[in-house]
């Protein structure tokens, strides 16, 4: 039959390109766990560290705006909040840095849950506006509070303390493997999110929401859940970067941390899997080998940020994904 | 009566800061039937469609379903009773692909809510041959790969009515289902319209007079957020306040 040959072809090309794809995301994935491996031993571990812990951090943004259409201006909120708790818990609790790391992640998790509940009643830039309102309560509360944050001085000398209680972090290379295996945990949970049918209706609510409820799909129950789990993960790599920095400070909740995020996301690629990875290594780098700008480096940033915007809308893997007409 | 009727309302009533955009207004629609919501700009109807697809939250009056009540209820749990719409501009998802779009709509019938972030996307493949079938119910067979948003219009429409009967719907609300087509599109997406409403109750807003006229079993013509005649084609269109209300609002546009 006709009819029969005419539904079968074109179905064996969508499951072609999706394959393809599949492979394509799977060898990507080698790759990054190759460099992993490779990096400490051609990079300074710190910086590779500081990398890691921002593109984690990213990732957990794109997450929310890319597959979720929900632009948070509040991400510094649940990285810093993360980063207090984790630095003091390890600090002055004496606990060992994958409990301190975890009590940061689920305090990260509580936040979002909080603020994502008020802030999903609101749409577009009121929705973007009361994260940022929530976020900069946060830095107050931080401020306010120096016999918890430190205040100015922030939580300094944090140790890094024993894993388990009994491998020894303070040594960078050893300490790298741990951030590693937390950033690649944390991209492959993503990329599971991403492609899951929790996923699926996260897309089909980004892209018309008035259609996906009037499909039955109680749409903020699913805005509250990939605001939650982005909080999380935001959590997660701020608790890490405590822990590798031995500090955490006001710049962490500060709104430009916020900022930051953003312009990682856009530079790497908004709404692609490995978008955020390669904008974390741009800005990261950056920031470090121009450092002897000084504020010029803000300069630069803002440069980049308009050049992206106008002319790199679909940031750096955007433009290779469109290139290769795959999904990256 | 009653069991022939499934949707009615009763004194519904929308106001805005002080204007009343829909006025008492009664409305029964029979089982089985297609019926057609008609009137000139402004008398009311998209606010009227709003307030029985939830969007709109009624000032006063109610909403009957299936003997059900559902004034109150979100626009989300309508849909799980089985009324779903469709929306004037096209409602696909357009970073989806074809088969996506239909997919979605499966999932939530077959899956219910789908909060399983930790399983992988390929436990929906079971969904595909179904969702495939729609496709082809509906013409699109040949673009199952592309995104919906590479579709041109006419395209668009289809998948969403083969998204929307994934939801086997037993009754369906389109809000102007014609607008901005052409005539080929029109004579096409009428005569889809007239297969599926097999088994099912359609109520449409509508402009263009002659769809409404050769598809619809029973018209209300509205005009000032009120209900002005109620009957078939023949009866509603040599109305002498139905003509007057067309030609004082300026014509009936869509009359080609």
């Amino acid at each position: 039959m006709t009819d029969l040959a005419s539904t079968d072809a074109p179905a064996a090309i969508v499951t072609e390109t999706d394959d393809g794809a599949a492979r394509l995301h799977r060898n990507l994935f080698i790759a990054i766990a190759v460099a992993l491996v490779i990096a400490p031993f051609v990079a300074y571990p710190v910086f590779v560290m500081k990398v890691l812990c921002f593109a984690l951090f990213a990732l957990a943004f794109n997450l929310l705006l890319g597959y979720g259409g929900l632009l948070s201006f509040g991400h510094a909120a649940y990285f810093g909040m993360a980063s207090y708790v984790s630095a003091y818990t390890a600090k002055n609790w004496g606990l060992t840095p994958e409990l301190a790391i975890l009590l940061g992640t689920a305090v990260g998790a509580a936040l979002g849950l909080v603020f994502g509940a008020l802030a999903i009643r609101r749409q577009g830039i009121y929705f973007a506006m009361i994260t940022l309102a929530l976020a900069q309560m946060v830095f107050f509360f931080s401020l306010q509070t120096p016999g918890f944050t430190g205040g100015e001085d922030g939580i300094q000398a944090v140790p890094r303390g024993k894993l388990l209680g009994l491998i020894d972090l303070a040594d960078d290379r050893v300490l790298y493997w741990l951030v590693a295996a937390i950033f690649m945990g944390g991209l492959l949970l993503i990329y599971r999110v991403i492609h899951s049918p929790f996923g699926q209706v996260c897309k089909a609510i980004r892209d018309n929401e008035p259609r996906a409820i009037s499909l039955g799909y109680r749409a903020s129950q699913y805005k509250l859940m990939v605001f939650v789990l982005s909080a999380t993960l935001a959590g997660l790599a701020g608790a890490t970067k405590a822990i590798v920095f031995q500090l955490a400070s006001l710049t962490d909740v500060y709104w430009t941390m916020s900022g930051e995020v953003v312009l990682m996301t856009l530079v790497g690629g908004l709404g692609t899997v490995f978008g955020p990875i390669v904008g974390a290594i741009v800005i990261v780098a950056m920031q470090n080998y121009l450092a002897t700008l000084g504020a010029w480096v803000t300069v630069v940033q803002g440069v980049i940020f308009v050049l992206c915007v106008l002319l790199f809308r679909e940031g750096i893997v955007g433009v290779i994904s469109k290139a290769i007409r795959k999904p990256l | 009566m009653a069991e022939d009727t499934i949707l009615s309302t009763s004194g519904l009533t929308k106001e805005f800061a002080g204007f009343t955009a829909v006025n008492s207004v009664d409305l029964s629609v029979r089982r089985g039937s297609i019926h057609a919501l008609i009137g000139p700009n402004g008398a009311g109807k998209t606010t009227c469609f709003n307030l029985l697809t939830k969007f709109l939250a009624p000032t006063r009056g109610s909403i009957v379903y299936n003997g059900r009540d559902i004034s109150r209820e979100k626009p989300a749990e309508i849909a799980r009773l089985g009324l779903v719409r469709s929306f004037q501009i096209s409602a696909v998802f357009p970073q989806l692909s074809v088969l996506t779009n239909v997919r979605i709509a499966l999932q939530r019938r077959k899956r219910g809510d789908s909060f399983d972030f930790w399983r992988s996307e390929r436990v929906l493949s079971e969904l595909d041959a179904e969702a495939r079938s729609l496709i082809e119910a509906v013409g699109l067979t040949p673009f199952l790969g592309l995104t919906a948003g590479e579709l041109s219009y006419g395209r668009k429409r289809a998948l969403e009515i083969a998204t929307t009967l994934a939801l086997e719907p037993e009754m369906l609300l389109l809000d102007e289902p014609m607008a901005g087509m052409g005539r080929e599109d029109v004579e096409r997406i009428a005569a889809l319209i007239r297969k599926i409403s097999k088994n099912r109750t359609i109520l449409m807003v509508e402009h263009n007079l002659s769809v409404v006229a050769s598809l619809s079993d029973r018209i209300t013509v509205l005009a000032r957020g009120q209900v002005l005649a109620e009957g078939d084609y023949a009866t509603v269109s040599k109305d002498p306040r139905v003509i007057e209300a067309y030609i004082g609002s300026g014509g009936g546009h869509g009359h080609h």
